[in-house]
C-alpha cells in the first residue's frame, strides 16, 4: 500500500486528559473575566478582557484546532493573519485617531 | 495497523495527483485553515468598526451594553466551550478509529449548538421585544430617570453592531450544525478511519474557529462597563 504511511503514527493523537485540562482553563477564564468585568479598573477593564480572551483564543487555536502539532507553514499563516489584522486595525486608527490633530483656516 | 476496510476507505478517498494520503490530508488542513483566515478578515472588518465606534461614543456603548443579560451570556460562552470539547473529542475519536463514539460526541457537539441557538433566540426576542432593534421602531431608555440616555441615536449604532456581529456568528453557528450533521451522516455509513478523516479534522476546526470568535465577542458586547453612565 503505497498511499498508506508506513508506521502506525498515522497523525498526532492528543491524550483526552489534555483536552479536558484545556476546557476546565478556557471555563475557569470566562468565570474570570466576568468577574473581573464587574471591578471598576478603568482602562484596564478592556485591557484585562482582551488580555483573557487572548489567553482563551490561543489556547483553542493551538489545542482544539491542534496548531500546536501542524506543518510551520499552517503556523506562519495563522501569525501573519493575526499581524495582518492589527496592521488594517492600526492603519484605520492613524486615521479616527488622528483627525482632531488637524489644524488649518476655519477650524 | 489499519485493517483492510480502513485501506479501502482510504484507497476510494485518495486521490491521485497527492504523493501520499499524508500529503492530501495536510493539504485539505491547510486549504480549511485559508478559508479560516479569510473568515478572520470577514468579521475583521465588523471588529474594526466596533472600534471605531466604541472609541467614538464610548458612553452610548456602555449604555446600551447595560441591556445585555450577562447571565445569559456568559452561560452561552460555557455552552460553546462544552461544544469545543465534545467536537475535539468527536475528532479524535475519528483519529483512533472508534466511528460509533465519534457521531456520539458529534451529536452532543450538536445538541451543544442547538443550546446556544435557543439561548440567543431568547435574549434576540428580548431585546425585540424591547424595541432594540435598530430602526424606524428602535427606542431607548437608560432605565434611569435620573440619568437619561446621552445619545440613543449612538446607542443604535452599538445595537446594530450587536445585531450583526451576534448574528453573522449565530449564521455559522447554523451552517456550523448542518456540517457536524453531514459528518455524523457520513460516519455512520462508515466513511471515516484513522486514515482519512479529513472532513472531521476540518470542520472540527470551523466549529472551534466559530467559538473563538465568541470569545471575543462576549466580552467585547456584554461586559463593557457595569457603571451606571451619568
Amino acid at each position: 500500500m503505497k498511499i498508506i504511511p508506513h508506521d502506525d503514527e498515522y497523525t498526532h493523537v492528543i491524550p483526552p486528559s489534555l483536552y479536558v485540562g484545556i476546557w476546565a482553563t478556557l471555563m475557569v477564564l470566562t468565570l474570570i473575566t466576568v468577574l473581573a468585568s464587574f471591578a471598576e479598573l478603568g482602562i484596564f477593564n478592556i485591557v484585562l478582557a482582551l488580555l483573557i480572551a487572548t489567553i482563551k483564543g490561543t489556547l483553542v487555536v493551538l489545542f482544539f484546532m491542534h496548531l500546536r502539532y501542524s506543518p510551520k507553514l499552517t503556523m506562519v499563516a495563522v501569525i501573519a493573519s493575526v499581524c495582518f489584522l492589527l496592521i488594517l486595525f492600526s492603519l484605520t486608527m492613524t486615521d479616527y485617531l488622528s483627525r482632531h490633530w488637524a489644524t488649518f483656516p476655519g477650524r | 495497523m489499519a485493517t483492510s476496510s480502513e485501506i479501502q476507505t482510504a484507497e476510494r478517498s485518495f486521490q491521485h495527483h497527492f504523493a501520499s494520503i499524508e500529503q492530501q490530508r495536510d493539504t485539505a488542513t491547510f486549504g480549511m485553515w485559508m478559508f479560516l483566515l479569510t473568515e478572520i478578515m470577514f468579521f475583521g472588518g465588523l471588529f474594526c468598526s466596533y472600534l471605531v465606534y466604541r472609541r467614538t461614543y464610548y458612553e452610548a456603548f456602555v449604555e446600551g451594553s447595560q441591556k445585555m443579560n450577562i447571565i445569559l451570556g456568559a452561560v452561552n460562552t460555557a455552552v460553546l466551550i462544552c461544544s469545543s470539547l465534545s467536537m475535539a473529542m468527536g475528532v479524535r475519536a475519528a483519529q483512533t478509529g472508534k466511528p460509533k463514539l465519534m457521531v456520539i460526541l458529534l451529536l452532543v457537539t450538536i445538541l451543544f449548538g442547538f443550546g446556544f441557538l435557543g439561548i440567543k433566540a431568547v435574549e434576540y426576542h428580548e431585546h425585540w421585544v424591547n424595541h432594540e432593534f435598530p430602526g424606524p421602531n428602535f427606542h431607548f431608555e437608560t432605565g434611569d430617570p435620573a440619568h437619561p440616555a446621552t445619545d440613543p441615536l449612538h446607542t443604535q449604532i452599538y445595537f446594530g453592531l450587536y445585531w450583526s456581529m451576534t448574528g453573522l456568528h449565530a449564521l455559522h453557528m447554523i451552517i456550523g450544525i448542518g456540517l457536524v450533521t453531514w459528518l455524523v451522516l457520513a460516519g455512520m455509513r462508515g466513511a471515516f478511519s484513522p486514515i482519512y478523516y479529513s472532513p472531521v479534522e476540518n470542520v472540527g476546526l470551523y466549529w472551534h474557529f466559530v467559538d473563538l470568535v465568541w470569545i471575543y465577542l462576549f466580552p467585547l458586547l456584554y461586559l463593557i462597563s457595569h457603571k451606571h453612565s451619568g
